[in-house]
């Protein structure tokens, strides 16, 4: 072992590879590898055409997510109801006929722990510290919260990944974020990211693994920094990390995959080595000032787009880069809005409270502290919230969170990545605009036309009560819920 | 895979900065099983304009596109690669690429190509009326004017392109290094060896 202080990534980096090669490059072997329907089925194909097998088929878990409906899967009879795409159905069938082929653990689309795999991973202990993790889909940079190093992959590295557990790799450059201070109240771990992705830009992050640190991370929630986590991808970058500490050791314990007993002992101990060493080399560092950020939303159609709640949509010649203006009118141009216009006067029609970004107990939490005692606003025809995993949606009934959403006028629906990207029948009809918890506001991204507005939980629910883009601060200042909280303390 | 050396003809001046994989294969696209037939959706939102520069009769079936900063970013969608494939374009030219992009193409044997921005704006002028040579052996682009640049590719993917190597087929010659590591793991980390096995 080398004395020479290392970061997390590269002591991650370091513990994985098989072998080094003269042009840099090294095999690293894949702890864990998670296939879901969309990006799988071209790579089993392939590995059946070569007549090849999967080296290590305990360490690959397989769940349907994408393409599955958030509306019933069973009739009352507890039978299992058809998807209406036949597309969608063959993928789910090809999945599900792939994973027992070739020996794969399967979470079929009616178990209570089936769900959004990057919800799945680390719900499930499957996704662990130190550990190296790959996906056939970019936002697989969420397991980077529980402090894996972890990355999308395309469809051909998915089968080299079944065939022989590894992938030959370029080491990235390390970039540090680095956040100072405390986060505002009512600010959340989602419009923190936003604003990093807003400083950073989409290409910021390229070639380069982020590390997120500073005590605002240290004082999270395991379910806010994989949401942070989970955007990294979003500044160009490969795969965000945050230090594994106490709050990832007590989020995993007990969890079914992870590991138990004098084995737990064993791991904890390895994972607290891993943090950073004082001393050790960022290729490049952002500093940010926490203090400074406001709830945060997106007014164009790339997630850099970003303003804080208070402020204006910006015309196209307040950026001095000649292309940015050119981009900025045409995302204008396709989400119908004026420089100039109030962030706060844009009226929305639907809002999406879900996907792998923010579909977690805490976010459905947060998003029904705001609607308790609320209806959305009438010009709000279609409000969905959408569990991240069967198990998401199990504690938050226990909780009354899916009454507080229905009362609300929200749809309470099943797991999947649903309206996110609208490869299910959820989707925003052309023209509209929706308040959406997801990463993306690209072109198209919820349906044909769709138009986009990142925001956090709490901001989306406080969209869905006015019926436009809203700073829940405001809201909360007369809360309902306050008030009846303030009568039964009497 | 067939060996990638010279590629040679026109090249599609489309131009846009920061091009995702949405805007190259729209969702809806993706529910295909198989790789072929995605050159129906590629840039499909871009094509609904009657005048799109993918649609002019002089580039229809052009190997090469030019695109600007940051191409591919977004989703890792591989249907990307395939969609520019079943277009008929094997090499992209660009400032720069994002990482899970440029990794897919060069796996379906797409050459990416980064030049700076002002020999991409000469390319684009050229591209308007001719036709333009990428060389991996030489790594260079040329056009009929003596225009000259040349790039660079990572050594490794290089001679696969140009020996049409199978990655997967190279890599599982290391099996004994492979067996090796994992005996080492179980040994220092083995709740990472086990995977969907639960612990005794
Ligand atoms: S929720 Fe959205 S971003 Fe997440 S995995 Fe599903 S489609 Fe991808």
């Amino acid at each position: 072992m080398s004395s020479t202080p290392r970061t997390l990534y590269e002591k991650i980096w370091d513990a994985h590879v098989v072998d080094k090669r003269d042009d840099g490059t090294a095999l690293i072997y894949i702890d864990r590898h998670l296939v879901h329907e969309v990006t799988s089925p071209q790579a089993f194909e392939a590995l059946r055409g070569n007549g090849r097998t999967v080296r290590r088929p305990d360490l690959t878990l397989a769940v349907p997510d994408h393409n599955v409906p958030t509306t019933r899967r069973t009739d009352t009879a507890g039978n299992r109801l058809p998807i209406a795409d036949p597309q969608s159905a063959q993928q789910l069938a090809a999945l599900e006929r792939n994973a027992p082929e070739f020996g794969i653990r399967y979470i079929d689309a009616v178990a209570p722990e089936q769900g959004i795999v990057h919800v799945v991973g680390p719900e499930q202990g499957f996704s662990l510290p130190g550990a190296t993790i790959v996906c056939g889909d970019s936002h697989t940079a969420a397991h980077g919260g529980i402090g894996a190093l972890a990355f999308g992959i395309g469809t051909s590295e998915v089968e080299h990944v079944l065939a022989t557990q590894t992938l030959l790799l370029k080491r990235s450059k390390g970039m540090e974020v680095r956040v100072e201070g405390n986060l505002g109240p009512g600010i959340t771990p989602k419009d923190l990211i936003l604003h990093i992705i807003g400083v950073i830009g989409t290409a910021g992050g390229t070639g380069h693994v982020i590390e997120y640190r500073g005590r605002v991370f240290e004082e999270m929630s395991v379910e806010g920094r994989l949401t942070v986590c989970n955007m990294s991808i979003e500044a160009g970058a490969r795969a965000g990390l945050v230090a594994p500490d106490e709050t990832t050791f007590n989020y995993l314990k007990g969890r079914p995959y992870a590991p138990q007993g004098e084995e737990w002992d064993q791991a904890v101990a390895w994972w607290r080595s891993l943090a950073t060493d004082n001393g050790a080399r960022f290729d490049s560092s952002v500093v940010i000032d926490a203090s400074e950020i406001e709830p945060t939303v997106t007014w164009g159609t790339s997630p850099e787009d970003v303003v804080p709640i208070g402020a204006s949509v910006p015309s196209p010649e307040s950026f001095s880069d000649p292309s940015k203006q050119v981009a900025a009118a045409k995302s204008l141009q396709y989400m119908g809005l004026t420089p100039g216009q109030r962030m706060q006067d844009i009226a929305i029609e639907n809002v999406f409270i879900g996907s792998c970004t923010n579909s977690r107990i805490e976010d459905l939490r947060a998003a029904a502290r705001v609607l308790e005692g609320r209806r959305k606003a009438k010009g709000v025809r279609w409000a969905i919230a959408v569990p991240g995993s069967g198990l998401v949606k199990l504690q938050a009934e226990a909780e009354g969170l899916d009454r507080i959403f229905t009362d609300a006028g929200f749809e309470w629906r099943e797991p999947g990545c649903s309206a996110c990207l609208a490869m299910n029948p959820d989707k925003v009809p052309a023209g509209e605009r929706c308040a959406s918890t997801s990463n993306r506001n690209f072109v198209g991204r919820q349906g044909p036309g769709a138009r986009t507005h990142l925001m956090s939980p709490a901001m989306a629910a406080a969209a869905a009560v006015t019926g436009r883009l809203t700073d829940v601060r405001e809201l909360s200042a007369t809360s309902p819920l306050r008030e009846s909280a303030r009568a039964t303390k009497a | 895979m067939d060996p990638v050396r010279r590629i040679e003809g026109r090249a599609i001046p489309f131009g846009d900065k920061n091009v995702d994989t949405d805007v190259i294969i729209p969702a809806h696209w993706l529910k295909t099983v198989t790789r072929d037939g995605l050159g129906r959706g590629a840039f499909e939102t871009v094509r609904q304009d009657p005048d799109n520069v993918f649609d002019q009769p002089e580039f229809s079936g052009a190997p090469i596109l030019i695109a600007g900063d940051n191409f591919g970013c977004g989703s890792s969608r591989e249907h990307a690669a395939w969609a520019l494939l079943d277009l008929g374009i094997t090499a992209v030219i660009a400032p720069s690429f994002s990482d899970i992009f440029s990794g897919n193409a060069f796996k379906n044997g797409i050459l990416t190509v980064a030049l700076p921005q002002e020999q991409i704006d000469r390319l684009t002028e050229v591209a308007a009326t001719d036709p333009i040579t990428i060389d991996l052996e030489s790594q260079t682009v040329t056009t009929p004017f003596q225009d000259r640049f040349t790039f660079e590719t990572d050594p490794f993917r290089r001679r696969c392109l140009l020996e049409g190597l199978d990655e997967i087929g190279l890599t599982l010659q290391q099996d004994e290094a492979i067996t090796n590591y994992e005996i080492r793991q179980q040994g220092m980390t083995p709740w990472l060896a086990r995977g969907t096995e639960k612990a005794a």
